[in-house]
């Protein structure tokens, strides 16, 4: 009984570390459009469009704990993902900008914030979308045994 | 501790890490810009930029406009209410921030239209008809002319003059200071060097009111 109590608790902390990156992403590109006024382009669009319901659905996923939620949360994420590789590509030059769906109005490879000389905002997503996905893939392995 | 309890108070920890992010970007943001002014004023102010009011005003008020925006010509009266209220405090200065597709033209027009001494009354024509020739699912630039006459242009000679190259110039310098200025938006409002923080009128007048106090 033990034991099984131990393990639904690191399954709900893992859960819980998600909806911690989810929310510091979501607070934080939100920080960033609407603080320092840095307008988010096209596909920052998009990669919010997957990150902002994830605090949501975490939060849901979290009372009571719930293992659906991999189910559910982890095809926004992939998706996600997706857009922030195709971003990040575009944005360290492997794909040319003419194609890309943004060369009107903001563009998606201007350099807005460079922390550390890697950090920058796609970079960013990047990591935040990542590291749900790995999270989740550990818990699906957990309750699968 | 409760669950519940980790997560609530996770949330007011990170509500209240993003106002303190406010607050010191804010704070920084201040710092920055009045370093700017002091060193670098002519980035707010530049030879070349049209001004209104007492040339001795102790109080600048900085704006970057667009002669397309909406929210410009809606708010060029309150600024000019401002000026009236204060008589001889407050100097404008124009500032060229173009971020309507194709409102270069128009700036074109307009510093010609300041080689006729029209400037202003040019501006306020353009402000006041702004909705016939801007719209933004289909702008019409060319019925811009038809108004022009009621600011008592010399058309031929506008449109002979709109293409020096000088005009241009103009324009890109102020673009490239709106860029270090962090202008993204307009009017962008800065008041002796500091910038309107957060966009209205009230926050307008209270950031003028303060420079006025401080400065006479």
């Amino acid at each position: 009984m033990a034991e099984l109590n131990q393990k639904t608790n690191t399954n709900w902390n893992i859960v819980f570390i998600c909806w911690i990156i989810a929310s510091v992403s979501t607070i934080g590109s939100l920080f960033f459009s609407e603080i320092m006024d840095l307008p988010p382009c096209a596909l920052c669009w998009y990669q919010r469009i997957f990150m902002f319901p994830l605090v949501f659905l975490f939060t849901v996923g979290l009372f009571p704990f719930d293992k659906r939620i991999i189910k559910y949360a982890l095809p926004l994420a992939l998706t996600g993902l997706g857009f922030a590789i195709y971003h990040y590509l575009l944005y360290s030059g492997f794909i040319p900008e003419s194609l890309a769906p943004c060369s009107q109005g903001v563009s998606c490879t201007e350099t807005y914030i460079d922390l550390f000389g890697f950090l920058t905002i796609p970079m960013l997503s990047l990591i935040s979308f990542s590291a749900i996905i790995v999270l989740l893939l550990i818990l699906l392995r957990r309750n699968h045994k | 501790m409760k669950k519940q309890y980790i997560v609530i108070s996770s949330s007011l920890i990170l509500a209240l890490l993003f106002v303190l992010g406010v607050m010191l970007y804010n704070k920084q943001q201040i710092k920055k810009y009045g370093f700017m002014a002091l060193e670098n004023a002519s980035t707010f102010v530049r030879e070349h930029s049209p001004t209104l009011g007492n040339h001795d005003a102790r109080v600048y008020l900085i704006e970057f406009t667009d002669p397309a925006c909406e929210t410009c010509s809606k708010f060029h009266p309150l600024v000019k209410k401002l000026m009236a209220d204060n008589p001889g405090k407050i100097k404008l200065i124009i500032r060229y921030a173009p971020f309507h597709g194709g409102a270069d033209y128009y700036v074109k027009i307009l510093e010609a239209a300041r080689r006729q001494g029209k400037y202003w009354e040019t501006l306020e024509v353009m402000f006041q008809t702004q909705r016939f020739w801007t719209s933004h699912k289909n702008p019409q630039p060319d019925l811009i002319w038809k108004f022009l006459l009621k600011a008592g242009l010399d058309l031929p000679k506008i449109k002979s003059d709109m293409n020096d190259p000088k005009i241009e110039n103009i324009i890109k310098q102020d673009l490239a200071d709106a860029k270090t200025l962090n202008v993204r938006k307009t009017p962008g409002f800065f008041v002796n060097g500091k910038p309107l923080q957060k966009f209205g009128y009230k926050q307008l007048k209270e950031l003028v009111t303060s420079e006025i106090k401080r400065n006479y």
